[in-house]
C-alpha cells in the first residue's frame, strides 16, 4: 500500500535535483529547465494531499502552478533571445553587465 | 499492487530522467529528457486520479512549454557553448543545500510519523469516489471559490505576453 510518504519522497528528489541544477550549471536555458522540475516537485506534492484529503482545491492550485510556470518560461526565454542578442552568450556567469 | 508498480515506474522514470536532464551536455538532449520526466510526472498524476491535470499537464506542459524551450534551443546558437565547461564550481555548495533540504523534509515527515499516530500519515485516506467527477469538481472550484485568483491569473498571461513580444523585438 502506498502511503503519502512515497509521494513527498519522491517530489524531495525531483526538488533536490532541480536545486542543484539551478546553482551548478552555467547554461541558463538549462537553469531554467530545473526550475520548470522545481514547480513539478511542488506540483506532485498538493496533487498528492489532494488525494490524500479527498479536497480539489491542491489540484486548483497546481493549474495555478503551471499557469505561472509558462508565463516565466515565455518572459525568461524573451530575456534569454534579448540578451543573446547584445552579448552572444547564454552563458549565467558571463552575464555579468552590473558588476563593477 | 497495480498502484504500486505504476508509481515506482512513473517515479523512477521521473527521478532518472530529471538527472539526466540536469546532467546532460547538450541543450537539445536536456529538453528531452525533460519532456520524458514531465510525461512521467503526468502518469503519477493520472496514478494519484487526477485526470484533468493529467492532460493539462501533457497539453501545456509538453505540448507548449517545451516547443518554446526547443524553439529558443534552435535560435540561440548553442555550439560554441556545447564545447565549453558545462559546471561551475558552485557543486559543494549545491550537494550541501540539497543534503540541507531533504534533511530537513525528511526529519519533518519523520516526525510527524512517529509524533502522530494519525492514519493521516499512513496511508492514502481518502477513498478515489471524493473526486470522481473530476473535470466537474475543478471546473466548480475554479469558477466559484477560485474566480478573483483565476482573473488574477489570466491578466498575469496577458502581462507576461505582452512582455515576452516586447523583450524579443528586434529594435527596444
Amino acid at each position: 500500500m502506498l502511503s503519502i510518504t512515497h509521494y513527498l519522497v519522491l517530489s524531495l528528489a525531483l526538488f533536490t535535483i532541480g536545486v542543484i541544477g539551478v546553482v551548478t550549471r552555467r547554461n541558463v536555458i538549462i537553469i531554467l529547465m530545473s526550475i520548470e522540475l522545481i514547480l513539478n516537485a511542488v506540483n506532485i506534492n498538493l496533487v498528492a494531499f489532494s488525494r490524500l484529503f479527498g479536497d480539489v482545491s491542491g489540484q486548483v492550485f497546481a493549474i495555478f502552478i503551471i499557469t505561472d510556470a509558462a508565463a516565466e518560461a515565455a518572459i525568461g526565454l524573451g530575456i534569454i533571445i534579448a540578451f543573446f542578442r547584445n552579448r552572444e552568450t547564454v552563458l549565467a556567469d558571463e552575464m555579468d553587465l552590473l558588476k563593477w | 499492487m497495480f498502484d504500486v508498480i505504476t508509481f515506482y515506474f512513473f517515479g523512477g522514470l521521473a527521478v532518472v530522467s530529471a538527472i539526466l536532464v540536469v546532467t546532460a551536455r547538450n541543450a537539445v538532449h536536456s529538453a528531452i529528457f525533460l519532456v520524458t520526466a514531465l510525461l512521467a510526472t503526468a502518469g503519477i498524476f493520472l496514478q494519484l486520479h487526477a485526470e484533468f491535470l493529467f492532460i493539462v499537464q501533457v497539453i501545456l506542459y509538453v505540448g507548449g512549454i517545451m516547443v518554446l524551450f526547443v524553439f529558443v534551443i534552435m535560435l540561440v546558437n548553442l555550439d560554441v557553448a556545447a564545447r565549453q565547461t558545462q559546471f561551475n564550481r558552485m557543486w559543494p555548495f549545491a550537494l550541501l543545500l540539497a543534503l540541507i533540504v531533504s534533511g530537513q523534509i525528511y526529519a519533518v515527515v519523520h516526525y510527524a510519523q512517529k509524533g502522530i499516530s494519525d492514519p493521516l500519515f499512513q496511508v492514502v485516506a481518502a477513498p478515489a469516489s471524493a473526486l470522481e467527477p473530476n473535470s466537474e469538481l475543478i471546473g466548480q472550484s475554479l469558477f466559484t471559490q477560485y474566480m478573483l485568483p483565476f482573473e488574477i491569473a489570466s491578466i498575469m498571461l496577458l502581462v507576461a505576453m505582452i512582455g515576452a513580444v516586447v523583450m524579443a523585438k528586434r529594435k527596444v
